[in-house]
């Protein structure tokens, strides 16, 4: 393993450029004293972010509130956005400064998927938090095929127990359909490796066609609809079941509509979600605004999981108002006070369904960014082979830990956080090689290709759709 | 006095407060109280028989948000919607001191420091949107009238130049704001660019599609009101040997000022209902996207909400059409023309 890092870093020694760039930026960071801290000088005070009315929207809520932003010297006003590709046109086009993005967001647009335009992101906003839910129908399909014990469905549900369902859609010449937020979102992934996992086959894109609906060699046809709408349009039938952030699965079990039938966290452990994404020619511009606006959602980072979630029903308080996510108290609350209600009543302990902080959520690892490409890669969305290098590359292009670091720095100046709470100054930006995946499968971000080739359903090094 | 205040509630539609005052100054009074049977009785008792089936019917739809709102749900709402806008309001207080605070301490730093006075960052309220909203379709009614009243005049003189627009009029006026929304969206996004704009980019997309839609009713009855100008005016005009613009100002505009504001009430009607529709698909600040974020956020108060914010698109509706049926009116010089 060491040996293939190592050879890694040879073949990349820009790498060893951007190490040395970061610790001359600790090292100068180290040297501000908190006055001078104060003085960052500001290329633009007022701002407009976006998000969607998902919890893991909360960074931006609890620094708006908390005054994070205020000590930073920032007047920030924040928007609820009616779907993805409006908030990623507007975060284009500079009507928004940034915006809560999915992860897969500034990646898809700066290679050219969808939308063409250069987006970086410096700041991970959480890990975890999704779920896929199924109509009560499916439910009362699946449940034949899944063990019990104590009377309970034993978790995590694999996707072998919905096969036979579509199988039996798919006889019977119905289609499958399932919902999902976005076609580069994390959601569109998580659901896709779910399924593959589960032998049944999501479908392909080929971009190079102009087929971009994703639904190519399809068992389950999956479309895009946006977060909150998903409860009603599983309720009126035009989908059997989606992925989404929360509180939309709690949603769809309080509303009695649908099942959850497993997070995230259980397809893949602390997975990365969200990042808080801005336009490169943004950051370009206004460098010091762009760190003060890192350091403030650090900060509120911190806030949301100090000292083990203390604050986290404040915080469901705060994103319950109508103007950030606006669901009620409880339905909130389940998922974001650390458990997670599957059929309504089988209420489950899931400490880390939202982690905001803890793990190092916020640091932008290229290693997560590599795996939303080799996602991509899988599903069709990059058409062609690209050999290793090409994936550090976009990764670097926009996965920015440099900028990361240097807030960081600024806080560990100022005294308001400590060394202790950052990655370690010389973090390459690779994960160690993560195994807790449902298929069993391990992910090394260090070997791109090598990693397409283990999965049984999707593309692998040189096929082409 | 109280005769022109009483021609006013008359002009605007409200007779019934004419009878309430000519009952206080006994003139008549058995007579004014039939009145008020009848212009405020009837409707009052037609909008409690509404109320009553309302919340029979709401009690019966099970939603998967809940019940369907009835009449006290939606007061209720109402209400909280009231409170919320007061507590934003004392933060705002709060955030303008801390900012008042900040910028001295800048000063108090460096004299020379350049202060900026920021506007409030934190949620519009409903009544912030209400305001919004109002301001928009005014801003994009303005625009249309501003455009429609000079061009229908010119269709209405010229038949030559009425046949090289007609097609054009006939293509566009069936168009609905969801379609002109993203092009509007696309086409200001790279028009309109400046460092510091003096309106936001959002309130000039659904000003201008609000002016693309209500276009039309005013420019169809200045044609029609300027083309069936009376032919005798017409040679008085000639006989006079007015000029070609003193002709308008003194000849075709008084005559078709009736049709015209027919025009413009139409069209204020239907730039109110496109403005909200689109808001909510634009997610433009206004009444729209309160709708929108409420249908969005799916608490157990959103319906409620919605249904407040029905009522006032409803009533603000309203009043913007007896405005300008009052306009109307005071333009006419038929009196007795009965215009509803």
């Amino acid at each position: 393993m060491k040996e293939s890092r190592k050879k890694w870093r040879k073949v990349f020694s820009l790498k060893n450029l951007a190490k040395s760039l970061l610790i001359g930026a600790a090292a100068s960071g180290m040297m501000v004293t908190p006055a001078q801290a104060e003085e960052l000088e500001l290329e633009k005070e007022d701002l407009k972010f976006g998000f969607i009315k998902l919890t893991d929207m909360a960074p931006l809520a609890i620094a708006y509130e908390k005054r994070f932003f205020e000590d930073e010297g920032l007047f920030v006003t924040l928007e609820a956005q009616a779907n993805w590709k409006i908030l990623l046109d507007r975060v284009i086009t500079g009507e928004l400064d940034g915006a809560h993005m999915l992860a897969g967001q500034p990646l898809g647009a700066t290679i050219g998927f969808g939308t063409q335009a250069h987006i970086i992101t410096a700041f991970s906003m959480d890990l975890n938090g999704n779920g896929i839910t199924v109509s009560n129908a499916v439910w009362e399909e699946m449940k034949k095929n899944i063990p019990h014990e104590n009377g309970k469905p034993v978790h995590p549900i694999k996707a072998d127990y919905l096969k036979p369902v579509v199988d039996k859609y798919k006889a019977d010449g119905k289609p499958f359909n399932m919902g999902m937020v976005f076609p580069v979102s994390t959601h569109n992934y998580e659901l896709r490796y779910w399924l593959a996992a589960g032998g049944i086959h999501p479908g392909f894109y080929a971009p190079h066609k102009g087929d971009i609906s994703g639904q190519l060699q399809a068992d389950a046809l999956l479309s895009v609809t946006p977060p909150p709408q998903m409860p009603a349009t599983l309720e009126a039938g035009t989908i059997y079941g989606y992925c989404v952030g929360e509180p939309w699965n709690q949603q769809a079990v309080f509303k009695g509509i649908g099942v959850p039938v497993i997070t995230d966290y259980e397809i893949w452990k602390d997975n990365p979600e969200k990042v808080f994404g801005v336009s490169k020619k943004w950051a370009d511009e206004n460098p010091n605004t762009h760190l003060a606006v890192v350091k403030a959602m650090i900060r509120a980072a911190k806030w949301l999981d100090e000292d083990n979630n203390k604050n986290r029903k404040e915080a469901v308080k705060i994103l319950s108002q109508s103007n950030y996510v606006g669901a009620d108290y409880d339905v909130i609350a389940n998922s974001m006070t650390g458990t997670f209600e599957y059929e309504k009543g089988d209420k489950r302990s899931l400490p880390d369904f939202n982690v905001f902080f803890r793990y190092n959520a916020t640091y932008p690892y290229y290693s997560d960014a590599i795996w939303y490409l080799t996602q991509m890669r899988r599903w069709g969305q990059i058409a062609d082979h690209k050999p290793d290098s090409w994936y550090m590359e976009t990764a670097k292009k926009v996965y920015r830990p440099d900028i990361y670091m240097k807030a960081a720095n600024l806080l560990i100046a100022e005294g308001k956080m400590s060394a202790a709470d950052f990655p370690a100054a010389d973090e390459d930006g690779f994960r160690p090689p993560q195994k807790e995946f449902i298929d069993g499968v391990t992910y090394d971000g260090t070997k791109p290709n090598e990693y397409i080739s283990k999965f049984k359903i999707g593309l692998k090094e040189a096929d082409k759709i | 006095m109280a005769a022109r205040v009483m021609n006013l509630f008359e002009s605007i539609g409200f007779s019934w407060l004419v009878s309430i005052m000519k009952l206080f100054t006994l003139q008549n009074p058995k007579e004014q109280f039939e009145n008020l049977i009848r212009n405020l009785g009837v409707p009052l008792f037609a909008f409690a028989v509404f109320l009553g089936v309302w919340h029979m019917a709401a009690s019966q739809i099970e939603t998967s948000l809940g019940k369907v709102p009835g009449p006290a749900a939606v007061w209720e709402q109402s209400v909280g919607l009231w409170q919320e806008h007061k507590a934003e309001r004392v933060k705002e207080v709060a955030f303008y001191e801390r900012q008042d605070e900040r910028n001295a301490k800048k000063l108090a730093k460096n004299p020379n420091a350049v202060i900026k006075h920021r506007d409030y960052t934190g949620k519009p309220t409903y009544f912030d949107q209400i305001f919004t909203s109002l301001k928009t379709v005014f801003a994009g009614f303005l625009l249309a009238s501003l455009i429609a009243i000079p061009l229908g005049i010119l269709c209405g003189l010229s038949p030559i130049i009425y046949t090289a627009m007609n097609p054009l009029i006939q293509l566009f006026k069936p168009v609905s704001p969801l379609a002109w929304l993203p092009i509007v969206t696309l086409v200001v996004s790279a028009v309109y660019s400046s460092e510091d704009p003096a309106f936001s980019k959002s309130f000039v997309n659904s000003a201008i599609t609000v002016t693309l839609c209500c276009l039309w009713p005013t420019l169809i009855n200045t044609i029609v009101g300027v083309s069936s100008l009376s032919s005798d005016l017409v040679n008085v005009s000639k006989v006079l040997r007015l000029n070609w613009y003193t002709q308008i100002i003194k000849i075709v505009l008084p005559s078709s000022i009736p049709m015209i504001f027919t025009g413009l009430r139409l069209s204020l009607g239907v730039g109110w209902m496109v403005l909200i529709a689109a808001e909510m698909l634009a997610q433009n600040p206004g009444l729209g996207k309160f709708v929108w974020d409420e249908f969005q956020n799916g608490s157990s108060q959103s319906l409620g909400r919605i249904m407040v914010a029905v009522f006032t698109i409803g009533f603000i509706g309203f009043i913007l059409d007896r405005l300008m049926l009052s306009l109307q009116k005071s333009f006419s010089w038929d009196k007795d023309a009965i215009v509803r």
